[in-house]
């Protein structure tokens, strides 16, 4: 194993990003809009009133115009791993693999079956049917994100497995350990709470412009209640899950914590950045000033990371250079133990060729041994383990102040609608238009601090980045980017011209 | 249960599986054959837009058993995956970006605001159809012909052409498969009609477009068949795992493994009589017939060129580093606990049929697709 040259290895990253930033432009909305459009439709079938059926429909047929580019993104990322990581496949496919092929068994079908019934079902079958197919949508989404984020999570926190060296790759030794992972279990909580907020986001911001537009407000107003009641609550849920995400983060990826908060020298009773900005000069184990300008709040994130306001918090220095007062191994350590598990694999080939069984046993006896540490064998120097500081905490920063900025959102929103006549503020109405985006912006940031903090790993700790990918001129991949770029780009715009064009004909509009 | 079957067992209960996708795969692409037939079967259009509607009630299902194609396949045979996906690149992309833009089509075709208008989308579902099935049918060519790729000792594959797997179509046998898929599953798609649309117009150009189809498609199925079974093919050991060129392999294995022979026998001639049916008995329901013939036709040939010692990926670069389901598959474990999740799979077809049933009781007519209270494509 050589690591690629870095200019295929960064394209491969870079068509992995992009494809995946697109695929997640669409999957929330479906995520969240679906469990909307359930309820709606639940009370139309309970009150048998055509208003709420006129409303579930206009909101259904954005849904599917929506639903259709997240398919066509979605499909991609399933094979990418193989025509842009294969390495990586191999390496770990015999875990990897089995989330995506139960999410396509137990997921997949459900949502694209009854997706039919959804949306040409209407005079075909019972309105009891039609309403179990829309439910049977929503949780069939909801079912495929767990998967796959099961998947995801075990990227970030590779657990219930054992590394095989005759066939030199990680082998499933547990499924309910992978599948039941806490940070698995956490990522998708969080991951489906943003859908849903950015559902609840959408339902306000698009029944905000048809009031402002004078345009069925009795139906926007009762859109509005839905998206708003269940904004709240959602974004309040996301909020929790984002702790508990945070706490997975600081448990096993304590990296990407430090980096998220721009924490260089770690630290008890550590504050939470609010706000700051970050010393473009500061350098990894410097005594330059972290940020220009900051605010911070205090023991927040001794607290978040390990629910102890004294706790130690390690810091980027104390990861990459180690700290033996608090017990922080230095990544130049973790560098000699991944290079003893590395030639411990290859003793262990070389005895096999040669038949010697005592020594297969004690080469892989130090494998084993060493595993833990086997991605860092092939890292260069020490501060390779630190990921994009500034991408990190900024898109971390952005994620957590737009959280923030929904639960007010909601909440004023909601009050206004039951305790006011909302159609009278019309700047609240200008406002949750506008911040119909945000909710994007948000889960994108949300990705990037997950992903871009991940980095170098492919796998945290087993494989770098630079050894995952597939072994091809580094051209192709330019171009399929470019390919991918265009087509995605294309398609984005029809989706959203034409989600404008039925959002412009109004609830009583064609479908 | 499934842990006390030994791996080989689960191995070819694994690629018994990925056979059966790829037969219902085959199958479900009469989208794919209906989508090459829009501008042939109509005669306005309210015409098209009854045929679009029709396939854009099915489409999902195919494109959803491509992705648990992929992913079964990532699962059970994970070598597979890295080796083909990774090195036969802009084969499985081209693929790929014909499905991509499938998926948009149907629900943007007809939109307003659509920015490339109604043409475009149906240039894409063209496209898909023909150059989507020709190149899978490309790509599954590959298991018979062998492909240019070795793997270093840590399994890490290193493809042999700069072509990235559009090398396969310098082979003109590769050309085979190919043009037999489109024809049969125009064949298919036309049959779909024929069940699906209650409109005498369509059913008498489908008809015809039938009889038409089968006489292309029967000169290069045949071929196909004939190279396959007359030609080398690739075992190896059972013991010493060492890959060698036999002659007659397949041809071989129908006989050794009767079932899998009968299988294929079965499949084709269901899939004939369907033609029959449909062309000359004027018959609407031969969509189940064909469907049926389809399945196991393509499954028997998967089947045959994965089991009995037989390499299913064959490397022409080194024969030693070819893929076979002994050498590439998950472990003993992971293919034990995907088993459990495959018990859903009867359940699943059921609710597909279920639905499907419930669906299609109506069918489409003109007055469906002129009205204004229905979602349409």
């Amino acid at each position: 194993m050589e690591p690629m040259a870095s200019e295929l290895v960064d394209w491969s990253r870079a068509q992995f990003a992009l494809t995946a930033l697109y695929h997640f432009l669409f999957v929330p909305l479906t995520l969240g809009l679906s469990f909307i459009v359930a309820i709606m439709e639940t009370i139309y079938v309970k009150t048998g009133d055509e208003k709420w059926k006129k409303i579930t429909r206009f909101w259904m047929t954005l849904f599917a115009i929506n639903f259709a580019i997240g398919v066509a993104t979605g499909l991609i990322m399933e094979f990418e791993f193989g025509t842009n990581w294969s390495n990586y496949s191999w390496f770990v496919g015999d875990i990897f693999g089995a989330p995506l092929a139960v999410e396509g068994i137990l997921a997949f079908f459900m949502e694209s079956t009854f997706f039919a019934v959804m949306f040409f079902g209407w005079n075909k079958v019972s309105k009891g049917f039609h309403l179990l197919s829309t439910w049977l949508v929503a949780v069939g989404s909801n079912l495929s994100a767990f998967w796959i984020l099961v998947a995801n999570g075990w990227m970030q926190y590779p657990v219930g497995m054992v590394f095989n060296p005759d066939t030199v790759r990680n082998e499933m030794a547990s499924f309910w350990d992978v599948a039941l992972s806490p940070v698995a279990v956490a990522k998708f909580l969080h991951t489906i709470g943003s859908g849903y907020v950015i559902g609840a986001l959408f339902v306000i911001g698009v029944s905000a412009w048809l009031i402002l537009k004078g345009r069925d407000v009795i139906e926007a107003k009762r859109s509005m209640v839905v998206g708003a009641s269940f904004g709240l609550l959602v974004s309040i849920f996301l909020a929790v899950s984002g702790d508990e995400s945070a706490y997975q983060v600081a448990q096993h990826q304590p990296v990407k914590l430090a980096a998220m908060e721009g924490l260089y020298k770690g630290e008890e009773r550590a504050g939470i950045v609010a706000w700051g900005v970050l010393n473009p000069d500061k350098q990894i184990g410097d005594d330059r000033p972290e940020f220009l300008g900051d605010v911070t709040i205090p023991y927040a994130l001794s607290f978040l990371g390990y629910h102890d306001v004294d706790a130690f918090v390690p810091g980027l220095d104390d990861l990459v250079y180690g700290n033996p007062d608090h017990n922080v191994e230095s990544a130049a350590s973790k560098m000699i133990k991944g290079k003893i598990a590395v030639e411990a694999l290859s003793d262990y080939k070389e005895a096999k060729k040669a038949g010697d069984e005592a020594a297969m046993a004690a080469a892989n006896a130090k494998l084993q041994q060493y595993m833990g540490y086997f991605g860092y064998g092939y890292l260069e120097k020490p501060t390779d383990i630190v990921p994009p500081i500034a991408i990190t905490f900024y898109s971390f920063h952005v994620m957590v102040g737009l959280g923030m900025w929904f639960i007010v959102l909601f909440l004023v929103v909601l009050y206004l609608l039951m305790a006011n006549d909302i159609t009278r503020f019309r700047k609240v109405l200008w406002v949750a238009l506008f911040s119909l985006p945000l909710g994007y912006v948000a889960a994108e940031a949300g990705w990037i601090v997950a992903e871009v903090g991940r980095q170098p790993w492919a796998i945290q700790d087993l494989l770098p980045v630079g050894i995952a990918a597939t072994q091809i001129e580094a051209g192709n991949v330019q171009l399929s980017f470019w390919l991918f770029a265009l087509l995605f780009t294309g398609l984005l715009i029809a989706e959203i011209k034409i989600m404008l064009r039925q959002i412009a004909q109004g609830i009583h509009g064609g479908h | 249960m499934f842990e006390n079957l030994t791996l080989h067992e689960l191995q070819i209960y694994w690629w018994s599986i990925i056979s059966l996708l790829g037969g219902l795969f085959v199958f479900i692409m009469f989208v794919q054959g209906g989508q090459t037939l829009l501008n042939q079967l109509s005669g306005n259009e309210t015409e098209k837009t009854m045929l679009v509607n029709s396939l854009g009630r099915k489409w999902e299902l195919g494109f959803t058993t491509l992705v648990l194609f992929g992913g079964a396949l990532f699962a059970a045979f994970p070598l597979f995956y890295a080796t083909s996906f990774g090195g036969a690149y802009w084969v499985w992309l081209a693929i790929l970006f014909t499905f991509i833009i499938q998926a948009v089509s149907y629900e943007y075709r007809t939109k307003a605001g659509n920015v490339f208008g109604a043409r475009t989308y149906e240039t894409f579902l063209a496209i898909n159809g023909y150059l989507g099935t020709f190149l899978l049918g490309a790509a599954i060519s590959t298991f018979f012909s062998g492909a240019e790729f070795r793997l270093d000792d840590n399994n890490f594959v290193y493809w042999m052409s700069s072509t990235r797997g559009l090398e396969a179509l310098a082979v003109w046998q590769n050309y085979l498969l190919p043009f037999a898929m489109i024809f049969l599953v125009r064949i298919i798609g036309g049959m779909y009609f024929l069940n699906n649309i209650d409109h005498e117009p369509i059913r008498d150009r489908a008809r015809a477009m039938i009889k038409r189809n089968i006489l292309y498609f029967l000169p290069f199925f045949l071929a196909f068949v004939g190279w396959v079974l007359f030609k080398d093919g690739f075992a190896y050991d059972p013991v010493s795992k060492a890959v060698t060129l036999v002659p007659m392999k397949h041809l071989g294995t129908f006989i050794e493994l009767p079932w899998i022979g009968a299988m294929f026998l079965l499949g084709v001639v269901m899939i004939l009589v369907a033609v029959f049916n449909s062309v000359f008995k004027a018959k609407n329901c031969c969509i189940f017939t064909v469907g049926i013939g389809t399945v196991l036709t393509v499954m028997a040939l998967l089947l045959n060129v994965g089991l009995n010692g037989t390499s299913y990926y064959p490397s022409v670069y080194d024969l030693q580093h070819s893929l076979t389901i002994e050498n590439s598959s998950g472990s003993h474990y992971t293919l034990a606990a995907m088993s459990y999740a495959s018990l859903m799979v009867p359940f699943v077809l059921a609710y597909i049929a279920y639905v499907w049933h419930a669906m299609d009781r109506v069918k489409i007519t003109e007055e469906e697709i002129t009205s204004s209270g229905e979602h349409h494509y």
